[in-house]
């Protein structure tokens, strides 16, 4: 009998991969279910060969037997409906490493989320606990408490190399040391700046962990991109289940009379809030693959919602004549659309193919993106003209250079987009323009970490 | 011969969960008892054989377990359980019912059908 598994036939060896991989892509049809097939295929190619058939024409006999493929991977999703639902917790029990790769990975990020958790009460521990008096201390450090855990992470999952591992240590020891060493009023204005940066500066740390080698391609970095707005997605899901699940706390500790509020305060919130951190990224690295994007999703829906908004308010600012009663703190408020409209036109780039031609979508975002842009040029005309008579407290200065950084980003990509849009160059051109950007950020955020305090005298 | 689908469908199940009492057994060897057993009559398309396995497992009729096989690669084997056992018991309760009513139906009907394998020979069943 011929046994082609005792001397691998290299031409039946590569039909049997592709037919394998041709029907590993059906959703329905899982590896192992795969594999059990598989086993059919070569008992049928076995006992035809042996009959006398050529192993070609007893493969083309046993893959015509099996049947149609889009037949079978119907009974399959009839009889397992529950796999067109992508499961992502409950881990498929598929063949190989994977499993056991998949629990180290799990492992280790709830490890870290606990890790997180403590470092949070370990202050506590040195006489800094969560009370009033000390809010200074914990505002300062929130982002040291979380992000070396994700970064760490990163750096165990993407094995990074030594030298990166340096330049990553250096960076947060920086920022303790720019945290503390400026004599600061507690919880003042340049305080709350440095509070608000910090995180901002050292998230370019989290990506460098996260992209890792491959930080200096473009692709890495909107990996990075995408990375981001999945985490933020997860994160205020988590969030709003860890709402509900305080909430069902204090009531039940409440009918027995016992005051849970304490310990929800300086335990459950601050704990989870940092732990849930490590644990969103460690949700989004496991299901990058396994379903479906959620932040493109919602700039589909929200990008002609906001580009209506903008173009209504600016038709009827143009129509009507009426005043701008810009107050002098709405700026930051326009930073916030701002901020919106970057991310709306950040991930519906992240989503998109960069060789698919200008369609209607690509349109609505340029009217986004223009829109936005003239918007905020109102707002900063309204409040040029009396921003010297407000003087330049830190608050304002920071408000406007964050403005400033979001709205040259916008308006390079606007005009990269637009000649886009009457084919003048390539769509590659907007990405790689974002992803370069990415830096101006956090260089802004550091800026106003160590330099205002001293330009602002530390008050 | 061609037997529809509906009909292939209704009686997979007796037909696996018989061939899984006799002994434990996989995908392509109870493939190849059905064509014996049926003498070449009945033809399933073979894919179609593992959304039925993997339906009797779900409900408990059949366990299945991972092995090696003697050739070397892993081959799934499937058993029959308690379960299964009783349901083949009812199975073939129901099926005789449908048999029996069949058989008298060909028998004591008078009715003319369309010939089967000589297209100009019609004939007729007449009452015993």
């Amino acid at each position: 009998m011929a046994t082609p598994h005792n001397a691998p036939d290299r031409a039946l060896e590569d039909q049997i991969d592709q037919w394998r991989s041709y029907l590993r892509r059906r959703q329905a049809i899982q590896s192992v279910d795969v594999a059990e097939l598989e086993d059919h295929l070569r008992e049928q190619i076995d006992t035809l060969s042996s009959a006398g058939l050529s192993t070609d024409e007893a493969f083309l006999v046993a893959v015509k037997r099996i049947g149609d493929l889009n037949a079978l991977s119907r009974e399959f999703a009839r009889e397992h409906s529950d796999r067109l639902w992508k499961q992502l917790v409950d881990a498929p029990a598929d063949a190989g490493d994977a499993p056991a790769r998949s629990r180290t990975d799990a492992a280790v990020a709830i490890g870290l989320a606990v890790a997180a958790g403590v470092a949070v009460k370990a202050p506590a521990l040195f006489g800094l606990p969560m009370t009033d008096g000390n809010e200074s201390f914990y505002v300062r450090h929130a982002s040291l408490f979380v992000l070396p855990m994700l970064t760490g992470y990163f750096v165990w999952k993407r094995k990074i190399a030594a030298g990166t591992l340096r330049w990553l240590g250096a960076a947060f020891v920086a920022a303790l040391v720019f945290a503390n060493v400026y004599p600061l009023a507690p919880m003042g204005a340049l305080q709350m700046l440095t509070a608000l940066h910090l995180p901002i500066a050292l998230w370019l740390a989290v990506g460098v962990a996260y992209a890792a080698e491959r930080w200096n391609q473009v692709a890495g970095r909107m990996d990075f991109i995408r990375f981001s707005g999945e985490l933020f997605i997860y994160y205020a899901l988590i969030a709003f289940g860890g709402g509900v699940f305080t909430g069902f706390l204090l009531m039940l500790f409440k009918i027995i009379g016992i005051d849970a509020e304490p310990f929800v305060q300086t335990w459950l919130i601050p704990c989870g809030a940092a732990g849930a951190v490590v644990v969103a990224s460690w949700l989004v690295e496991a299901k990058q693959s396994v379903i479906e994007n959620m932040a493109p999703v919602l700039t589909r829906l929200f990008t002609p919602l906001f580009a209506t908004l903008l173009v209504a308010f600016l038709a009827t600012l143009l129509f009507t004549g009426r005043g701008i009663n810009m107050e002098r703190d709405m700026l930051l408020a326009f930073d916030g659309l701002l901020v919106i409209v970057l991310g709306l036109l950040l991930y519906a780039i992240s989503a998109r193919d960069p060789r698919a031609p200008a369609g209607p979508f690509d349109v609505m975002q340029v009217v986004l993106v223009v829109s936005a842009l003239l918007a905020d040029a109102v707002a900063l005309w309204a409040i040029g003209a009396r921003i010297s008579e407000y003087g330049f407290s830190p608050n304002r200065v920071a408000v406007l250079g964050m403005n400033i950084i979001l709205l040259v980003n916008l308006a390079w990509s606007a005009v990269v987009y637009i000649r886009f849009l009457r084919g003048q160059g390539p769509f590659a051109v907007l990405e790689r323009w974002q992803t370069n950007y990415l830096p101006v950020y956090s260089v802004w955020a550091t800026v106003v970490v160590i330099v205002f305090p001293v330009v602002f005298g530390f008050r | 011969m061609e037997i529809n689908k509906d009909l292939i469908a209704a009686s997979s199940t007796p037909i696996v969960l018989a061939i899984l009492a006799e002994e434990d057994s996989y995908g392509y060897a109870i493939l190849m008892r059905v064509r014996e057993l049926s003498k070449g009559q009945m033809e399933w398309t073979d894919g179609m054989l593992y959304p039925v396995l993997h339906r009797l497992e779900r409900l408990g009729h059949v366990t299945a377990r991972w092995e090696n096989s003697e050739t070397g690669r892993k081959r799934k084997y499937y058993r029959i359980t308690t379960a299964g056992k009783a349901q083949l018991a009812e199975e073939q309760r129901q099926w005789q019912a449908v048999n029996a009513t069949l058989k008298g139906i060909w028998s004591s009907l008078s009715i003319t059908l369309a010939p089967i394998a000589a297209p100009h020979a019609a004939f007729t069943l007449e009452a015993a």
